[in-house]
């Protein structure tokens, strides 16, 4: 037998794409929404994402060590973890409450589940409810510019005008990362491009999500009103980063579609009829819990099954 | 140790209701949020538990054993009764932050469990050792949960504040997600402690060094016995 015949079972076909470069290529796409949440805010946004991406990489190796298993920090999900939880924190929080949460995503809500690849749901978005639920006045309270107020989209909720253009570029107050649909937008692109994310789950999160406000909103289709709901709160820093999550959402194509519209439903439901104005991280939590459902019924058949009988 | 004291180490360590057995799951999560709640919750249930546990045991060789179910359910509801009626008329406050659980100890599995697989089968005495040890586990089991809760979610312990007003209550603990995660690790530590103690000392390996065919002492199966061989095979695997 010669050296060109190999024998091996599969995967045959093999790619140098690994966790730690996809990981790592989420992290450099989430740069240009943390600098601008950085620049926005000032140094208390800035110490707050380095604490919560710095503990949640501890967090790991700490308990990875206590529990005798591989460290596996080198592949760079812990700081995804920790930074998009930071993103998703107002930047006036007091500096002990995002270690808190990035504690609890990465031991309770990953390790305690698995490690990577075994969680049942987004690990910083069920720490950031944690949170919210911990510390319902810290979490919500905002201040832009020294002035302390509602985010617009409790403005809009509340019925008053907003200005837009400001949601666009983020000069408006709300958590470190989520602000700057543009700084977003320059990000997504970014992992598209590079085909670490594909347009299924964001595209028809954000598609159901319009038609839900257009027919249930009471403004009709108004592009104004519209505009002010995609570009106000988490939405887009849900939809293209959190959403789109691999662990948490799933494989197969008719069933990214189908959570696309899940997502886009319940998010609509909680911002138009819930109590609080925002309601995208509970909105992709909740669909995380019915994902291993929503692959169940979409799972494609084998060839050859499923035929006349 | 005696049979009687053999009971009660069994409810309260060996085969604790809450992070053992895990029965009685309602009232160990709805009422835990705080430490006295969970004590109240604990000793009403072990007062029904050994009360029922008694006249059902009393009773096992005139009840048929085709309506038994129905009989220990007439027997634990009218001592769920009495202790409920106790309860409004001498503790009001405990019988208010209890609401609906009290008339839910009739369905509590741990009363029916016991009745069903110990009280109907046994003596009276040992039946009332095993109520009061039964529902002493579940009473330290649901304090131990509401005491954690009642620090971490609200600073305070039996209702006394004892953290000051450095610390921020983390207020997910006095609500239902905290029920949950409180239960999840204590039971992740008592299964901690019970692997340890299961698992064979490793310290008595390899001190014989004799054969096994000289030696007199037969409880010991070769387990004592470390030969080269054996030694071999270990590293190999």
């Amino acid at each position: 037998m010669n050296e060109n015949y190999n024998i091996s079972s599969s995967p045959h076909i093999r790619d140098k794409v690994t966790s730690s470069n996809i990981m790592l290529m989420v992290v450099i796409a989430l740069l240009p929404a943390t600098i601008f949440g950085v620049y926005n805010f000032g140094v208390s946004a800035l110490i707050n994402v380095v604490l919560t991406t710095g503990t949640a990489v501890l967090a790991e190796y700490v308990y990875e060590k206590l529990m005798k298993k591989p460290v596996t920090i080198k592949d760079f999900s812990a700081v995804v973890t920790g930074l998009l939880l930071a993103l998703n924190l107002p930047p006036t929080l007091p500096y002990w409450m995002g270690p808190l949460g990035a504690v609890f995503a990465i031991v309770v809500v990953k390790q305690l589940f698995g490690g990577l690849g075994q969680n049942f749901m987004n690990p910083a978005l069920a720490a950031r409810c944690f949170l919210l639920i911990s510390f319902t006045g810290r979490m919500t309270y905002f201040v832009y510019d020294g002035v302390t107020g509602a985010t617009p989209l409790a403005e809009l909720k509340a019925g008053n005008a907003v200005n837009t253009m400001d949601m666009l570029i983020g000069n408006i107050r709300g958590t470190i990362g989520e602000t700057s649909v543009i700084a977003i937008m320059i990000g997504a692109i970014f992992l598209l491009l590079m085909g670490i994310i594909d347009l299924r789950i964001p595209g028809t999160y954000l598609l159901t999500f319009v038609i839900f406000i257009t027919i249930f909103g009471g403004h009709g289709f108004d592009p104004q009103y519209i505009t002010a709901h995609l570009c106000g709160g988490g939405i887009m820093l849900g939809a293209w980063f959190m959403a789109t999550d691999y662990v948490t959402s799933p494989i197969t194509k008719t069933g990214q579609i189908v959570y696309g519209i899940c997502l886009g439903v319940l998010t609509g439901l909680f911002r138009l009829f819930g109590g609080s104005a925002e309601g995208v991280s509970y909105a992709i939590i909740f669909s995380n819990l019915l994902v291993p459902l929503i692959e169940r019924i979409t799972l494609p058949k084998p060839f050859g099954k499923g035929g006349e009988k | 140790m005696g049979k009687y004291t053999e009971r009660l180490y069994n409810g309260i360590i060996k085969e604790n209701p809450t992070f053992v057995l895990v029965l009685g799951m309602c009232p160990t999560l709805a009422v835990t949020t705080s430490a006295i709640n969970g004590v109240g919750m604990g000793l009403s249930t072990t007062a029904v538990l050994v009360m029922s546990n008694m006249l059902i045991s009393m009773l096992r060789k005139i009840i048929p054993d085709s309506v038994r179910m129905p009989a220990f359910i007439v027997v634990v509801a009218s001592f769920v009764t009495i202790v409920q009626f106790l309860l409004q008329g001498f503790v009001p406050s405990l019988y208010d932050s209890l609401g609906l659980y009290i008339p839910l100890i009739v369905v509590n599995c741990i009363i029916l469990g016991r009745a069903e697989s110990y009280a109907s089968k046994n003596p009276v005495g040992l039946s009332i050792f095993d109520g009061i040890g039964m529902g002493l586990g579940f009473t330290l089991a649901l304090t131990l949960i509401g005491m954690v809760r009642e620090i971490i979610g609200a600073g305070q312990i039996f209702g006394f504040q004892i953290l000051g007003d450095w610390y921020t209550p983390i207020t997910i603990f006095v609500l239902a997600p905290g029920a949950l995660f409180v239960l999840g690790f204590m039971t992740a530590i008592q299964n901690a402690i019970a692997n340890k103690k299961g698992k064979p000392r490793k310290d008595t390996f390899g001190e014989c060094g004799a054969g096994c065919a000289s030696c007199g002492n037969a409880s010991c199966k070769g387990r004592f016995l470390t030969t080269e061989a054996t030694t071999e095979k270990k590293e190999e695997n």
